[in-house]
């Protein structure tokens, strides 16, 4: 039994009485002490989808349909108080927004111990103790005396190193990452990223880490999920997809960031158009009015999902070769 | 820290002094003077030359003034000129305890009633509690205190007899006798400053839990009582706290008009009385004592940022 499973997920926006699917009919799991990277543009489904996981989705978004089953269990069968009770303790979050996301008014200890307080139930003296563990084991250096501060003394790194340490607090199974790197510097990037994995492998959390950037997947995901305009468009073995995507979209993604494997004289090339806005309606598949390699096909009708792709025209390898 | 505390105690010093300056000069632009309000057209002109030079007042103004600052800045505030010529500071001190006393019962009305309704009101956004509130503010700020302070003569006093109608109660007399005498009045000051409290609550609450760490705190596994407690409210306090601030100095204003229905001679009653009898010397005494608590009042609200705030310090 995988640690999550989610089952045709779909979620929707209420507004003026009209619902706007977000998240359409997305399925995928994760096992225990695994690492699967979600990735797509803004507005893809990928945020709102883990945090439907967490139960934690604004009003205006409700699930519509589908099935998310944390070690068998249906959380959409669960009451309120339950959800509550498996934050933190079965699943926890780290967000993008590490500037914004701790309270800037209680300071850095206050916010790790009450984690460990309410989800371990520890005595105020042991949960201090375990938070300066907490915070050497996520590298920030002279714990005892950072404890007292508050987030307006520690940078945008050390605050998502924070923001690890609460969410590994009280021993979560799952870790969902949003971003977690997007709002840090580039050399800053790389060194969070590592801590999550040496994290997540020294105790066995699994991690869904959510990005933008296909090129950082191969690295920290075993496997992967393109998201497009609510949909899984492309999943499968993070390496394979990395080395010869198959989604036309996928393809977009990598060739849009640059990569050190290749030679620098291949120039980037964005992918054209804007993201598809989930208040218009789009025939077909959803990717078309940007896809390069769109027939008559693609406006009409919509891609089943096989074989790990959602396309009716997937790529080869030989075709990305000439392609290049 | 020590040293802002000074520097602004400092500046509330000069603030006051502009304060004295600016009052002798606007109560003697007021038409009429103690004169014809004292004599009326009773007296001779021999006895009205009297009088005026008794109280200097045949002097050229300026002279008055510096003659005034003088003796206000050696602790002297002069003597009312009318009746029984008491100081102006013992006039001062007499009513100054009981005005207090108004202020802090309608300032723990105002709070007890706009905390709970505030809250509530934006954690049920647009249920029929969050009407409710809306419809209280609304009402509240709407009823003009002295017309409240009526109508809650007529029921709670006159009709029920559950609480004195007039006066005031020393707490020396005891607890209950000085807070029943108290609760009329603090109810009819009190309700419009609840009513705006509340509403500033309420739209700093929502906005403060619609932010980042709100989430945070809930994909702790907090329950939704410590995360609008703990993480929510606190937060929310930051702008309201100006707003408390300056509503508590405005409660003396407001005690002005409603220490006169209740018949309450505090700092309000003895100032519209000094305004009506062009007593100089009171009116302008009071004015500082009232300009004094203003000051004060706003430093410690800027003193209380920083205990709310840690990314606030001063040095």
């Amino acid at each position: 039994m995988p640690l999550l499973d989610t089952q045709n997920l779909t979620v929707s926006l209420t507004q003026d009485g009209i619902e706007t699917p977000l998240v359409r009919d997305v399925s995928f799991s994760v096992e225990r002490g695994e690492t699967l990277a979600i990735v797509g543009e803004s507005g893809s489904g990928k945020s709102v989808s883990s945090l439907a996981i967490m139960g934690l989705l604004a009003k205006a978004l409700q699930i519509q349909s589908g099935r998310i089953l944390f070690e068998g269990r249906d959380l959409r069968t669960l009451d309120d108080e339950a959800l509550r009770q498996m934050r933190g303790r079965d699943m926890s979050m780290v967000f993008q927004e590490p500037m914004t996301s701790l309270n800037p008014v209680r300071s850095i200890g206050s916010q790790i111990i009450e984690s460990i307080e309410e989800n371990l139930g520890f005595s105020r003296s042991d949960a201090r103790a375990r938070a300066i563990d907490l915070l050497k084991e996520v590298g920030v250096a002279d714990a005892e005396r950072r404890l007292k501060q508050y987030p307006h003394h520690f940078s945008g790194g050390m605050r998502q190193r924070v923001m690890i340490a609460i969410a590994l607090a009280a021993e979560p199974k799952l870790i969902i990452a949003d971003e977690p790197t997007t709002a840090l510097d580039v050399t800053i990037q790389a060194q969070i990223l590592d801590l999550m994995a040496r994290i997540c492998k020294d105790h066995g959390t699994a991690l869904i880490l959510i990005t933008h950037n296909l090129g950082i997947v191969a690295r920290y995901a075993q496997r992967v999920n393109v998201m497009y305009g609510g949909r899984i468009v492309e999943s499968g073995d993070a390496r394979a997809i990395y080395n010869a995507p198959r989604h036309p979209y996928s393809e977009g993604l990598l060739r849009s960031v640059p990569r050190l494997d290749q030679d620098r004289s291949i120039p980037l090339k964005p992918i054209q158009g804007s993201p598809a806005d989930p208040f218009t309606s789009i025939s077909g598949c959803r990717f078309h009015p940007r896809c390069p390699y769109a027939t008559h096909i693609c406006k009409q009708e919509v891609p089943p999902f096989t074989a790990g792709v959602a396309c009716h025209f997937p790529l080869t390898a030989d075709a990305l070769e000439s392609a290049s | 820290m020590l040293g802002y505390i000074l520097r602004r105690l400092v500046g509330a010093v000069l603030v006051m002094l502009a304060v004295a300056t600016l009052v002798f000069f606007m109560i003697r632009l007021v038409p009429g003077d103690p004169i014809a309000a004292m004599l009326a057209d009773a007296g001779s002109q021999e006895a009205r030359e009297a009088m005026t030079r008794r109280l200097g007042l045949d002097q050229p103004v300026i002279v008055q003034f510096f003659y005034w600052f003088g003796n206000m800045l050696q602790g002297d505030l002069g003597a009312s000129i009318y009746g029984s010529n008491q100081p102006v500071m013992k006039i001062l001190m007499e009513a100054l305890p009981k005005t207090l006393s108004l202020a802090l019962i309608s300032f723990l009305i105002a709070i007890t009633i706009a905390i709970p309704a505030g809250i509530i009101a934006a954690t049920r956004k647009n249920s029929a509690a969050d009407v409710g509130v809306s419809l209280f503010a609304f009402l509240g700020l709407s009823m003009p205190d002295f017309w409240l302070a009526i109508i809650l003569i007529i029921v709670f006093a006159a009709n029920l007899q559950w609480l004195p109608a007039i006066g005031y109660a020393p707490l020396a007399d005891g607890f209950w006798p000085w807070l029943s005498h108290l609760i009329l009045p603090g109810i009819a000051i009190g309700t419009g400053f609840s009513a705006i409290i509340a509403r500033m609550i309420r739209s700093s609450m929502l906005e403060v839990m619609q932010a980042d760490y709100m989430r945070t705190a809930a994909s702790k596994g907090l329950t939704q009582r410590v995360v609008l407690m703990r993480h929510a409210f606190p937060n929310a306090l930051i702008p309201v706290i100006t707003v408390i601030g300056i509503a508590f100095a405005l409660l003396i204003s407001g005690a002005v008009v409603v220490e006169n229905v209740f018949s309450i001679k505090g700092l309000g009653r003895v100032l519209i009385q000094g305004i009506q009898n062009r007593d100089y010397p009171v009116v302008q005494g009071a004015v500082l004592l009232i300009s004094a608590f203003f000051v004060l009042t706003n430093l410690v609200v800027d003193l209380l940022y920083a205990v709310i705030d840690p990314r606030i310090r001063y040095s």
